[in-house]
Parts: structure tokens; sequence; C-alpha cells
């Protein structure tokens, strides 16, 4: 199997031979989804989607309001259990019950309201929930080198202190500690809705590297944005939704803003389904 | 960007310096952060006025007066603070701790003769059981703390009444015990209360110094070392001041010296209170939940089992304060007024620097919020002021508490 002709290879051909050439007998894409379908009651809001997620990537699914993107990452996320379908997580199929579920297998997502504590300090919220203990009391010392260390490699250096309440950060500084914190405890898929939506020109471009600088490390990223020159500017590869389906996936080389806006508004080049 | 190296170093400068710390600490005052200095402030200028008006407030017996008056504010206002990080509130405590307080008296008394350790074990446990049911209530219920506590607050006086009328002794049961008796009207001998204060200082300076030294030796920005022992020699000199002030002779027939039993029960909740605030995990997520539910619900924190931990730390921290307050009064009465008592606790918590809106707030802001009411209270009193005019006191001095509590939230939330 290769990585990119999951959803696109019958559909789009002109995808295929571009995708297929380079990519020789690699392992398989650290996630995989087969046929994801979610209904809410009558609404169907995502029709047999599937699509790959590579490891060191930045795959970015982008779409209008209403295609399905937040409730595939929240499937993914194991906060709506897909209704039907398949997840293959390296290459073994996997069922995503609960958030705690999707964590254990190394699925950190970061949403847009970045779920923080504003009273508590980096640290604090770099560790809640995983708390270093010694003698059953918390151990400060230890979380504190830790979050310093892992800023350091994610070079978030803006930040004054790591002992900063999170409530006196930027909008950016706080995204780059939510992203932190999703990379700390050993994730290996890092799912994130609108990064950049609520952020100025710099810290856009600040979280754009961030962003580059995890898939770089071999994380697997899955991006869901709006904004097209943030798009084209991070993302590996691109995976278009359409009204619950997934339209079209590949190397985001194979598309100009032109096309993508054609696919988001009209979903152009829809597969048939089956 | 800068290089780590770099930036890291230069943080270093900066704290390095006294200056940079006193210059951060306005920073830290306007956003909450360092909360215990304004009120600090405003306590000293109180005491300067009251001492200017009536030179026996700061004499040693009524000093040693004023630090007894204040316990059963601190001790209930510690009860209120494990539900005001959560952003909750309990109405009932007062009613709960006299409850719990009424309970020890009649274990004590003539008819059941209960041993004085079962007796007040016993208290506690139906004060806890309270906190522990209505916190039941409010989380499985999903029923606002403000209106289930406000049941409690009418329903756990109808009890009390009930209880404290069923002993025949005309409303009113007395304290006949004397280790109850004793719990704030006995007093530590001179030389244990330099024991006790010695043993104290040396746990907490210990503490100070340590933590101090580990973030050192672990390459850690600390504040610079002066003024880590500036703040250890005050505490050394605050110790050694409260000793003199207890271990002066205040009797006026008899001698009368030593620390009232009822401050090393201040400072045990004080102590046990902080550690599980700071130095455990439960506290840890006492905070959090105070701050964004959601965001320790995603993070993994069991929001409810924590939620239910402070309503029953409350009850338990009510129960001691129960206790003082029947020894204090030397009995318990089915007139008490835990009306006025709950309102004077949410009041000190809140003075002390303890947020309304949850998440923000220190055991030890109960402690100087508690010192604040009393002081007012015992003051007002020593120049003759009328009990309207405490009143109007109390409610300025909160008016400009709950105001700064509410400029710190702003200021924390707009950046």
């Amino acid at each position: 199997m290769t990585t990119t002709s999951g959803s696109t290879g019958r559909a789009v051909p002109e995808n295929a031979t571009h995708a297929v050439g380079p990519e020789v007998a690699s392992p398989p894409p650290l996630l995989q989804l087969r046929g994801i379908a979610k209904h809410f009651g009558a609404v169907e809001a995502l029709k047999h989607v599937d699509l790959d997620v590579p490891a060191g990537q930045v795959t970015a699914l982008i779409g209008d309001n209403g295609a399905g993107k937040s409730t595939l990452i929240k499937a993914v996320a194991g906060i709506y259990p897909p209704s039907s379908g398949e997840i293959f997580w390296e290459g073994q199929r996997v069922t995503l019950h609960s958030p705690r579920a999707a964590e254990e297998l190394g699925i950190a997502t970061v949403y847009q309201d970045l779920a923080l504590c504003d009273n508590l300090d980096i640290v604090q919220n770099m560790y809640l929930g995983h708390e270093a203990t010694k003698h059953g009391t918390l151990d400060e010392i230890t979380m504190e080198l830790e979050t310093r260390r892992v800023l350091t490699e994610l070079s978030v250096f803006t930040v004054r202190s790591v002992r900063q309440l999170v409530g006196s950060l930027s909008g950016g500084q706080r995204q780059a500690i939510a992203v932190a914190r999703a990379v700390m405890h050993e994730s290996k898929l890092v799912i994130m809705d609108e990064p950049t939506a609520a952020l100025g020109v710099t810290q856009t471009a600040q979280v754009l590297e961030l962003i580059t600088r995890l898939a770089s490390r071999g994380i697997a990223v899955l991006v869901i944005s709006h904004n097209l020159n943030d798009v084209f500017t991070v993302a590996d590869r691109i995976a278009v939704m359409y009204l619950g389906t997934l339209v079209e996936c590949g190397p985001i080389a194979n598309y100009d803003t032109t096309r993508a806006v054609e696919l988001i508004t009209t979903g152009a080049g829809a597969r048939v389904e089956g | 960007m800068t290089s780590p190296e770099q930036t890291v170093t230069e943080k270093r400068a900066e704290s390095a310096t006294a200056q940079g710390v006193i210059g951060s600490l306005w920073g830290k005052v306007r956003s909450g952060e360092a909360s215990l200095l304004p009120i600090l402030f405003g306590l000293a200028v109180l005491v300067a006025y009251f001492q200017v008006r009536n030179s026996v407030f700061l004499s040693a017996g009524n000093l040693t007066n004023l630090f007894v008056q204040a316990t059963i504010f601190i001790l209930l206002a510690m009860a209120e603070t494990w539900l005001l990080l959560l952003g909750e509130i309990d109405l009932s405590v007062g009613y709960v701790a006299a409850l719990g307080a009424t309970t020890a008296v009649i274990l004590l008394d003539a008819q059941f003769h209960w041993p004085w350790y079962l007796a007040l074990l016993a208290a506690i446990a139906v004060t806890t059981a309270i906190g522990l049911l209505q916190g039941l209530i409010i989380i499985k219920l999903r029923l606002p703390s403000f209106i289930v506590t406000l049941a409690g607050l009418l329903g756990w006086e109808g009890v009390l009444i009930f209880f404290v009328d069923r002993q025949g002794t005309g409303g009113t049961i007395p304290v006949q015990e004397k280790v109850l008796y004793d719990l704030v009207n006995g007093n530590l001998s001179p030389l244990a209360t330099w024991i006790f204060t010695a043993a104290s200082l040396a746990i907490f300076c210990w503490s100070i110094l340590r933590k101090d030294q580990s973030r050192r030796a672990s390459g850690l920005e600390a504040v610079p070392f002066v003024v880590t022992l500036m703040k250890v020699a005050a505490l050394v000199i605050a110790g050694i001041v409260l000793v003199l002030i207890f271990n002066t002779n205040r009797g006026t027939f008899t001698v009368l010296r030593g620390m009232p039993y009822a401050i090393p029960v201040d400072f045990v909740m004080l102590t046990v209170g902080g550690f599980i605030l700071t130095r455990t995990k439960a506290g840890r997520y006492i905070y959090a939940i105070g701050g964004n539910p959601e965001a320790a619900r995603r993070a993994g924190v069991n929001v409810d089992r924590y939620r239910l931990l402070a309503f029953t730390l409350t009850g338990v921290t009510a129960g001691v304060a129960g206790l003082i307050y029947a020894s204090r009064l030397g009995g318990i009465s089915d007139g008490v007024d835990g009306g006025n008592l709950v309102l004077l606790a949410v009041a000190s918590a809140v003075i002390g620097g303890t947020s309304l809106f949850g998440g923000r707030g220190k055991i030890i802001h109960a402690v100087i919020g508690g010192m604040v009411i009393a002081s007012i209270y015992n003051g007002m009193a020593l120049i003759n002021m009328s009990a309207a005019t405490q009143f109007i006191a109390t409610a300025l001095v909160l008016l400009v508490a709950v105001a700064m509590d509410s400029v710190a939230r702003r200021s924390t939330a707009s950046r």
C-alpha cells in the first residue's frame, strides 16, 4: 500500500501518478482511516471518509464550515466514536472510544479553545493531569526542568519564565504552550484545530514555524485551517472535505490556491460512493 | 529570535537583582499574584489607627484576646476557602460548625460522658459527613452549591435548635468538660510556648531554605539568597514577637501567661491546608478546576472526585471551627447566628485575598482576613464605636477587598 492512494487514487488519476512515483514500499502511514462514517440521528456528518496521516508530515484538513472537519478530528481524538468504519494506528486496527484511549496511543489534540488554566503557571499547565511526584508530593523541580527542556527543544523562547501564569501570555504563546503540552507526553500525532485563527501576523508565523518543527521531529501533524495562506506555507499534504466527504487528498504540490478554493466551495471532483 | 542560552542568562541577570524583585512586585500586586502585600498594609493601617485612638489595643492582653477572637473567623474562612477556590460557596458552614460543636457538647455531658477525644472526633465526623452529603447532592444532581447550602443554612439551624432544646437546659448547653473548655481558655506554659514556636519556625524556615537550595542545585532561577534570608529573618522575628506577647503576664489578679491553645490549632490547620494545596495533586487539581473545569477534565482530572474532596475538607475544617466556637462561648445555644458567621467567614477569606470567582487564593489568606475582621471588631469596641459603625466598617473593608479581587481578575484576563 502506498501512502497517498487511500482516498484519492481511484478518483483523481493524475494525483495518483504524482503520488505513487517517489514513494516505494514505505511502512504503513501512522494513522489510516477507512470508510469512517458518523451519524447524529438522521444527520450524516461524515460519509465514508478515507484518510492517511503519515508520520513526519503536516496534513492540512481544509473545507468550508459544516464540511465535517471537526467531526472527523473528534472521531480520531476519541470524542465522537465513528458510527462505522475502521481506524488503523501503525498498521493495527484500533478503536478509539474515549479521549483517554486516543491519548494512550499517542494522539494529542490541541483544541481551538486550548483548554489551559489561566490561573496556573506554564509548568503546572504542561503537567496538568500528569504531575510528577516524589514521595507522594509534587516534584516541582523535575517538572520545571522538563518543561524548560521541551520549550527549548521546540524553540519557544518568547516566554519570560516558565513560572509565569498562563493567563498573562499572548495568544501565540498560549498556542505554543498548548502544542508543547501535547508533544511532551510522547505524542506521535498532534491534531490542531485552527491553531492560527486568533493570532496576529508575528504570532501566526511563530506557530507555523512550531508546526514545521514538530513534523521535522517525526511527529505526524493534522491541522485544520481556514487560512489557505497558512496551509500552503506549512502543509506537506492537503485533504479537502466537502459536505461530509473527503473529496481529495494529496501532496501540496498538486494544488494551488485557486484549485483549493474550488474544491472547498464546490467539492468538484467528488468521487462516486461505493 | 534569540538563542536559548542568551535568553536564559538574561532572565537570570534580571531576577538576580533585588531591585528587579521589588520592581516586579507591583505587577504581581496588580495581577493578584502577591495579594498578601496590600492586605498586610491595610491591616497595619488599621492597627496603627486603633493604637492611636486607644493605647490598650497593642497591649499583650488585648493582642492575645484579638488572636483568640480571630480564630473562629480564621477557621471558618479556611473552611470556605476550599470551596471558593472551586468557584463554589458554602452558606451553611456556620450552622454546620455549630452542629458539630453541639454533638461534642452533648456527648460530653453527664448523660453520655464520652471521653473528650472521642467526643471531639465525633463532632468533626458529623461536620465531615454533612460536607460530604451536601457535596454529593450538589455534584450528583448538578445543583448550584449556593442553593443547596442555602437549604443547609435553614435546615441545619433547625436540626441545631432541635438537639439543643431537647437537652432541656433552657436553650443553652454549657461546656463542662475541661479539654474542650481549655481549647480557647487554656494556655500553653511559657516554656511550651517557646518550644512550640521554635519548632514551627524551624519547620517553616527549613522548608523555605530547602526549596531555595534545591532550585539552585538544579540550576533553576531562584530569588536572590538575600531575599530568602530576609524572608526567614522576618518569620523568626514575627515568631519571637508573638512569643513575647503571649508570654507577658496579662492577668489582673492572677498570673496569666502563655499561648492560648487556639493558636496551635490555627497553625496546624494552616500547615495541613497549605500542604494539601501546594504540595499535592489534589491541591493542584482544586486550583485547576477553579480556573477552568473543562481544561481539567480534558487533562484527565476526575473533576467530580476533587470537587467532592473540597466539600469534605470544608466539613472537616468547619468541625474544628465549631469546637473553637463552643469553647470560646463556653457552650452552645439555640440562638447561634450561623448566618452572620458564614458571611464573616466569606468576608475574611475574600478580604485576605481569596477570589470569589475560583482558582485564586491561599489558606494563609483566611488567617490574614480573619485577623482584619477581628481587628475591626476588637478595635471598634475599644474605641467605643457602636455596633452600627462596626457593621458599616466591615462592609467597607469587604467592598474594597472584593473590588481589588475583581480588578486583579480583569487585569489577568485582559492580557
